[in-house]
């Protein structure tokens, strides 16, 4: 029995003539094309390479900010502090529903912004009195009083100032808060700072996973990357600094962002990947999926590419 | 805005660039530039005639 | 040793499995169908061409390290290249694949082929980006900062880690690049096992291979 014949499936048999064709040559050249092409576009147009910032340069540029993050960072009201996987148990996961991927794998790559950003890089300055009797006082103050701080400079974080290289912090029921804040931001404005995030695990390091957290929570990195229409809510995944052409293939990744449920969901990151890998899914099965295959033959666009075979056939 | 390189362009894209927006649509003049040059690509392709039909020509 | 213990080696029975697939004449054929008459047939090699380029301005800003072109003209002049051919390739295999989808090209077996190139489609991508956090400048700090937010919500940021340049560069250099050759390499085979796929005919009844 004759298997029936399935048009968005199967191929007809092509009993029809064949010319010469020299693939060697048409490979050669286009790869002659475009090496030329590409050295015009790189004469003509270069490539962007703004220069990575630095705690250092953060710091000095906006200490306020800087010493505003520290704060936070300190008494875990950070957005890295309240993340929650892979970096700490500090915040809830991205979910939708029962599923949560980034809640069952857990914490990978810890990070304890109080110790790792504050503390642990303040004890590794030359001893100060001052610094080590505020690093005491912090460190073994019992949690109850550690929050009651928290609390009294979380009333008053919005009024920090900095002037004559000192941090002022409006309030005197803040322990030691205001002390770890100044030594932490002339260490950081020192560039002693940058230094001691990577140099915790020993001399070699490539992993830069702490500096970012720590540049990530403060508004300055935020502030520099809106001025150059980077930002999530800018359709900023697609774009690049300057006016040179960013990623135009990721527009429908960065689509969903700008648009309800995506962009008010506190799991819109999950929302977002689950439904781009389903749109993936679908991109690769086309083969295999009714009605998707068959757009092609509808669409007709084939009778213009295969113009001169049909014309023949007539 | 700090740059090293963009003197060194024929044509300097160092500076801030411009967007175009439509209701929550913002897309860059430059990416637009490149939307538009794979679509003429595209239907430049489809229209263009390919040589070679005087040897295809023969072969029938 | 006897004529059926040389049949039976590995050796003879790969050869003559991989030559009888594709013959030296059908690796490398003098003739297409009459029908391969369009230009939107040069964009597969077109963005093999591209990639070609990617790799080799790639290997080229690996002689000196991660950093030496922030601090030298002619490497500045070897990243533009290597951004470039970037744009080409994905230019190229955008307007690649638009043209396969508007010929239906996996019909007549071809499946696995439009599956090859629709997954090295993402490969590259990914490619891409683990590229564009290895710069170390600020587009790096921002993309990485950014992106660490929609990995970790699939869990991939547990051992996937976009802040870790060490280990984003080494994806980036060597896991990902081999993965999109070895993709491409197996896509190329295919087209050239099955032939590129006939046009739609209207009456048509029989199927081939």
């Amino acid at each position: 029995m004759k298997k029936s014949f399935r048009p968005d499936v199967d191929a007809p048999e092509y009993k029809g003539p064949y010319a010469p064709y020299d693939i060697i040559k048409e490979g050669t050249i286009a790869v002659v094309v475009v090496a030329l092409l590409t050295v015009a576009l790189a004469v003509v147009f270069s490539s962007p390479d703004e220069k990575a910032i630095t705690i250092k340069t953060w710091s000095n540029a906006d200490p306020v900010d800087f010493a505003m993050t520290a704060g936070d960072e300190l008494i875990g009201s950070s957005g890295v502090a309240g993340y929650g996987a892979p970096y700490n148990n500090g915040g809830p996961s991205q979910s939708w529903g029962f599923l949560s991927p980034e809640k069952w794998l857990g914490v990978h790559i810890p990070v304890n912004t109080a110790t790792d950003f504050v503390i642990d890089p303040l004890k590794s300055q030359p001893t100060k009195p001052a610094l080590t009797a505020a690093i005491d006082q912090w460190t073994s103050a019992s949690a109850s009083t550690q929050s009651s701080w928290a609390a009294a400079y979380s009333k008053v974080e919005s009024n920090i100032t900095f002037a004559n290289d000192t941090v002022t912090v409006p309030s005197s029921k803040v322990g030691p808060i205001p002390v770890l804040l100044n030594y932490l931001t002339e260490m950081a404005r020192s560039g002693a700072l940058d230094q001691a995030l990577v140099t915790q695990n020993g001399f070699y390091t490539t992993n830069y996973t702490k500096p970012l957290l720590f540049l990530s929570d403060g508004a300055y990195l935020g502030d520099l990357a809106t001025k150059q229409h980077l930002g999530g809510d800018q359709w900023g995944m697609m774009n690049e600094t300057g006016q040179y052409p960013g990623q135009a293939w990721l527009w429908l990744y960065t689509f969903w962002y700008q648009i309800p449920p995506y962009n008010s969901s506190a799991s819109g990151d999950f929302l977002v990947w689950g439904t781009m890998m389903i749109l993936t899914a679908l991109l690769i099965l086309v083969p295999f999926i009714p009605g998707l295959r068959s757009v092609p033959r509808r669409l007709k666009i084939y009778r213009i590419i295969w113009r001169e075979h049909y014309a023949v056939q007539k | 805005m700090a740059h090293n390189w963009g003197l060194g362009a024929l044509v300097n894209l160092d500076h801030y660039g411009h967007y175009l927006n439509w209701h929550f649509i913002s897309i860059s003049v430059s990416n637009l530039v490149v939307m538009i040059l794979m679509v003429a690509t595209f239907v430049a392709a489809l229209f263009l005639p390919f040589p070679g039909r005087r040897s295809r020509k023969e072969s029938r | 040793m006897s004529t059926t213990e040389i049949d039976r080696q590995w050796t003879s029975r790969l050869r003559k499995r991989v030559v009888g697939k594709l013959p030296p004449d059908k690796m490398l054929p003098d003739t297409q169908p009459a029908y391969v008459a369009s230009w939107i047939y040069v964009f597969g090699v077109t963005t093999m061409a591209a990639l070609f380029v990617v790799i080799g301005t790639g290997c080229i800003l690996a002689l000196d390290g991660p950093q030496w072109w922030h601090s030298s003209a002619f490497g500045h002049f070897i990243n533009s290249m290597h951004l470039w051919s970037v744009e080409i390739f994905f230019f190229a295999m955008v307007i690649h694949l638009w043209g396969k989808f508007a010929m239906a090209a996996w019909r007549g077996g071809r499946s696995l082929t439009w599956v090859t190139g629709a997954v090295t489609f993402l490969v590259s991508i990914l490619t891409g980006f683990t590229g564009y956090v290895s710069q170390t400048n600020f587009d790096s700090q921002w993309i990485a900062t950014q992106a660490k937010d929609g990995i970790n919500s699939t869990g991939g940021g547990a051992f996937f880690n976009v802040l870790n340049l060490g280990q984003m560069l080494m994806w980036h250099i060597v896991l990902l690049p081999i993965g999109a050759v070895v993709l491409t390499a197996l896509h190329v085979v295919m087209v050239r096992v099955k032939g590129v796929v006939p046009p739609f005919e209207d009456n048509a009844s029989e199927v081939s291979a």
